[in-house]
């Protein structure tokens, strides 16, 4: 899937990849996040 | 997944309808990135929250996701997620998000 040009929502996770690192990568591989957030699985 | 996260999901997909929006998880454990998965493409499967009955129908891929990676620019892969890549189970994460998306 090309992320060039999507809108992009990052779903990160405290016990694996943050929201904030995700849509940091993101920017980069031109998408535009539109909302990141980190979640706390229990 | 809470609530709260439900809402603003929902919110920014109505705001977004039709703009090729597209979901990318960084949970690492295969149950979390199942619940997420399924919350954000058929509903939430706790069926508590706004997403409950609410099929959105997302595209879901993975920060870790070799597809992923290779558009992301090296540095940045590395210096963002680089350790935690390491740390994580990669191959686990590929296995659930091929068994997530129906193409295992």
């Amino acid at each position: 899937m090309k992320l060039q040009g999507r809108k992009a929502i990052a779903l990160g996770e405290r016990d694996g990849v943050p929201g904030e690192a995700i849509a940091a990568c993101l920017a980069t591989a031109g998408a535009e996040v539109v909302f990141s957030f980190t979640e706390c699985f229990v | 997944m809470d609530p709260e996260s439900q809402a603003q999901i929902k919110a920014v997909a109505d705001r977004f309808e039709g703009d090729d929006l597209v979901v990318v998880l960084g949970a690492a454990d295969p149950e979390a990135l199942e619940v997420a998965g399924e919350t954000v493409t058929s509903g939430d499967p706790a069926y508590v929250g706004p997403l409950a009955g609410v099929s959105l129908r997302l595209p879901v891929v993975h920060i870790l996701e070799h597809e992923v990676k290779e558009q992301v620019d090296p540095q940045v892969y590395a210096e963002q997620v680089g350790l935690l890549e390491l740390a994580l189970d990669a191959d686990a994460v590929q296995t659930a998000m091929r068994k997530l998306r129906g193409n295992e």
